[in-house]
């Protein structure tokens, strides 16, 4: 797993330029450069989540290298670099940290073991008698040696089986405030993206999608796009299901133009054309039924004996929602007839390499699958039918011999489908005479991206026909309540969707938490208090997090007047989190003046990171609740193309100020991304009503 | 096509593009200069934001036939100000960026506010960077960072 090398210093090098990356053997994670530099591999593509950083952090800290002289590279796709615990390179579920940190430890370990070895035989001396810190070796007698001077010999030394590994008091790194790695060259314009990348020769592909989700082109006119000084191409490809026409000029501007003057005759003939609007009055009659079975516990019908009085039946809706990455969809291949290359802010290289080369009639292994920075991705990226290299891969085929830029404009990304599926829920609780719930008949309605597509983990997610990823967050609902009845049913609908940022969470731990906080108000109960007698005995980070929540938000007595709090917690993948928010109504909207926030993710590498993604995380949460924050069908067309009608949260909408509070623990790491996102919907809809004494259960909030 | 001399980040620069190629597509294609992004085309995201004379102005709806002879500074140039180096110098230390995609039209905006206003309010604050989106939703430490940098402009 480890190989440390040397490179000889080129002229490159010695005039301050970095060199290429080389990955020889391509099972290194780390070089040892002669200046001193460390490189590390990274194996999972930064999006924002801060893995470039934190990764490092905890090889360098085991290895004990020099901070200051670490240089984090993305690996390109590798079997080496496959996620041990999953067996597919990947970023997604928030797992980098729990499933990498066992691994990058031992990586470091290993390589400090080496070139402990490797200095004591040189001093004859026993490793023991040798410390390590800041990439040096320290032997008896004032003996040092650094790891550049060691690395060529110790790379040459077998990998050792077992290493001792720090005690966690060790730590240097782990556990303490870093900046990212990857900071200032955001700050000045050095970093580069995917839709940054500048090859030789280099052509550029914009695409006229079809208007309705698997339309397809019948036949178009591009004289005029021809005729634009700079295109090179114009041509029909297939998509996964459709068919698109692409446009191959030398720059972007010279394709858009060329683009807007194609005129493509659409056939959607004998296509659904989905509709907002008729979907959820479709989906809010099918969640009257029973679906397949998620979750049952204790007696199903023991709701049904409850008196009326003492029975909540309610309806949630939930929209489209687009990831909207800040940076487009954008990516790179190019095909030399039997090799090809790529380039793609990937968050499953594996899959995305296998599909770029099943597209090019190539093995996946003459594919050079390069792993570029994302401008953010929430899922969009994670894709599971490998949509976006296959389009890259169809155009590059056709281009042939040169490497093609596909750029989708906003309007493209927003407009392309692979949306956060639309949901209905509905609930019926009925209360005991404690003020807590009895019975829980719970029928969650939304499409499943997951269902029905043959890949591997379809087996894993998708039980009695429920994707599990539809229903968590009331399939693993914290809160004693002993007769459940949880169902699901997932139609098939002509639109696109995907994986989320926080995933089933999204929606059903808003449903979860609005009920819980209006039964609290119910119960004329504190709604902290409410849900730690609630909590069942499993739960103890939700116990945690709401504990130190109790104590964090103590401004939540004594509000000024016109100002109102509302709660709710959540865990997605063993991080749990809870928040108390602040808020008013100015203008008719909610203003949030305060968000205290409470994080159990066991040892916090990164508590910089810890804090960004929990205090970025809420602002994405907000998108939910903004007037504009829906992607709507009308007659199968996307009604919203750009940022002016699918509005996110800008600076004057979020919070002020975020407080993030973090759960002192040994316990090993938990990811980080997806946690926060489902808290704040709830916390501010629970804090409006005591406003507007309104419960809100339709996202977006279009009006209070 | 048409023959453009433009002054970008002090230095002259001279292309030749379709008179409605905007100054967006020019810095990016033309003169390699990335560090200007692109996130909407419709001035609604300020990924694209670049100073004209000095004003914060949103590069993807400037067409290069309208620029004149403004001058124009960059991400690429705003280091060699001394506002530009110190708003930077507060982003780093604050660790503000995730993705960081739209962090150059950011520190641009916050630059524009700062040079004309060195202590701005959080009203001043929300007013001038209303139209920066952030996806990563970083908006807690961009307004902590202009605050900092805010405090070594006294």
């Amino acid at each position: 797993m480890v190989s440390l090398y040397l490179d000889l210093p080129t002229s490159a090098q010695e005039a301050g330029q970095a060199p290429p990356a080389k990955i020889f053997p391509p099972d290194a994670f780390i070089h040892i450069r002669p200046d001193g530099k460390i490189v590390i591999q990274v194996n999972r593509v930064e999006v924002g989540q801060g893995t470039h950083t934190a990764l490092p952090m905890i090889l360098a800290d085991e290895m004990d290298a020099d901070w200051s002289q670490v240089i984090a590279e993305l690996a390109p796709a590798a079997d080496v670099y496959k996620d041990p615990l999953i067996g597919v390179q990947w970023v997604g579920g928030s797992t980098a940290i729990a499933n990498s940190f066992p691994q990058y430890r031992q990586l470091g370990a290993r390589a400090r073991s080496m070139l402990v070895q490797t200095a004591a035989d040189g001093w004859r001396v026993k490793p023991e008698q040798c410390r390590t810190a800041s990439s040096i070796v320290y032997g008896p007698g004032n003996r040092s040696a650094r790891y550049s001077d060691l690395a060529n010999e110790a790379a040459r030394r077998p990998i050792p089986d077992k290493v001792a590994l720090k005690n966690p008091s060790e730590f240097k790194l782990i556990g303490k405030p870093v900046r990212r790695l990857d900071g200032r060259a955001k700050c000045d314009g050095s970093h580069k993206f995917a839709i940054d990348l500048d090859l030789p020769g280099m052509l550029i592909a914009l695409v006229a999608r079809p208007p309705v989700f698997s339309g397809k082109v019948r036949r178009f006119d591009d004289k005029e796009a021809r005729a634009v000084p700079g295109v090179r191409d114009v041509f029909e490809y297939p998509l996964v299901k459709g068919s698109a026409v692409a446009v191959v000029a030398d720059k972007f501007w010279i394709a858009k133009q060329a683009r807007d003057r194609l005129k493509v005759d659409w056939d959607s003939d004998g296509i659904e054309h989905a509709d907002s609007s008729r979907l959820f009055a479709q989906y809010k009659e099918l969640a009257k039924t029973p679906g397949g079975v998620a979750v049952k516990r204790g007696d199903e019908t023991a709701i049904d004996r409850i008196p009326e009085s003492q029975r909540i039946v309610v309806e949630f809706e939930f929209p489209y929602l687009a990831h909207a990455p800040m940076e487009p969809l954008s990516l790179a291949v190019r095909f030399d007839g039997d090799s090809a290359e790529a380039w793609v802010p990937a968050q499953l290289p594996t899959w995305e390499q296998a599909a770029t080369a099943e597209v090019l009639g190539l093995a996946p292994e003459q594919v050079k699958f390069n792993v570029l920075f994302a401008g953010g991705s929430f899922g969009r990226r994670g894709l599971v039918d490998s949509h976006l290299v296959r389009e890259a891969a169809a155009i590059a085929k056709r281009v042939r011999g040169r490497p093609v830029k596909l750029i989708f404009t906003r309007e493209d990304d927003m407009r392309s489908g692979y949306y956060r599926p639309m949901f209905a829920h509905r609930v019926e609780v009925g209360i005991g005479s404690d003020g807590a719930p009895l019975a829980w008949r719970h029928v969650v309605v939304g499409q499943s991206f997951v269902k029905g597509t043959g890949v591997a983990m379809e087996a894993v997610l998708v039980k009695n026909g429920v994707d599990k990823l539809a229903v968590e967050g009331s399939s693993d609902s914290p809160y004693d309540i002993p007769n459940v009845d949880l169902t699901a049913h997932h139609p098939t609908v002509n639109v696109p969707v995907l994986s989320h940022r926080s995933v089933g969470y999204g929606h059903n731990s808003f449903v979860r938490e609005t009920l819980i906080e209006e039964l609290a108000d119910r119960a004329k109960t504190d709604p902290i208090t409410y849900r730690l007698r609630l909590l069942n005995k499993d739960a103890y980070k939700f116990r945690a997090v709401l504990t130190l929540l109790n104590e964090k938000a103590s401004w939540r007595t004594g509000l000024p007047a016109g100002h109102a709090v509302g709660y709710a917690c959540n865990q997605y993948n063993n991080t749990a989190c809870a928040c108390a928010v602040e808020l008013s109504i100015v203008n008719g909207r909610p203003k949030i003046h305060r968000v205290t926030v409470t994080v159990h993710c066991g040892l916090a590498v990164n508590p910089l990171t810890v804090e960004s993604q929990f205090q970025g995380g809420i602002g994405f949460g907000l998108t939910q609740v903004m007037p504009r924050g829906a992607v709507t069908l009308k007659e199968g067309r996307v009604e919203q193309g750009n940022f002016d009608r699918y509005a996110p949260p800008y600076i004057a909408d979020a919070p002020t100020d975020i407080d993030v509070h973090i759960v002192q623990s040994t316990e090993p790491p938990t990811g980080v991304g997806e946690a926060p996102v489902p808290i704040i919907a709830p916390a501010v809809v629970n804090a409006l009503y005591h406003l507007t004494g309104k419960r809100y259960r339709s996202l977006p909030l279009v009006a209070l | 096509m048409a023959t453009y001399q433009l002054n970008v980040n002090g230095q002259r620069k001279q292309v030749d593009v379709d008179p409605s190629t905007p100054l967006l597509w020019v810095l990016r294609e033309e003169l390699k200069m990335t560090g200007t992004k692109y996130g909407c085309g419709i001035s609604v995201c300020g990924a694209c934001t670049v100073h004209l004379d000095g004003v914060a102005t949103r590069s993807c709806v400037v067409p290069i036939s309208l620029l004149g002879n403004r001058r124009i500074v960059t991400i690429e140039g705003i280091g060699s100000d001394p506002v530009g180096r110190i708003v930077q110098e507060a982003w780093v230390e604050k660790d503000v960026v995730q993705c960081g995609y739209c962090q150059s039209g950011q520190i641009m905006s916050a630059c524009a506010l700062l040079k004309a206003n060195p202590k701005p309010t959080d009203d001043n604050i929300e007013e001038s960077m209303g139209g920066n989106l952030c996806r990563c939703a970083a908006y807690v430490r961009i307004r902590q960072a202009i605050k900092d940098a805010s405090k070594h402009l006294a």
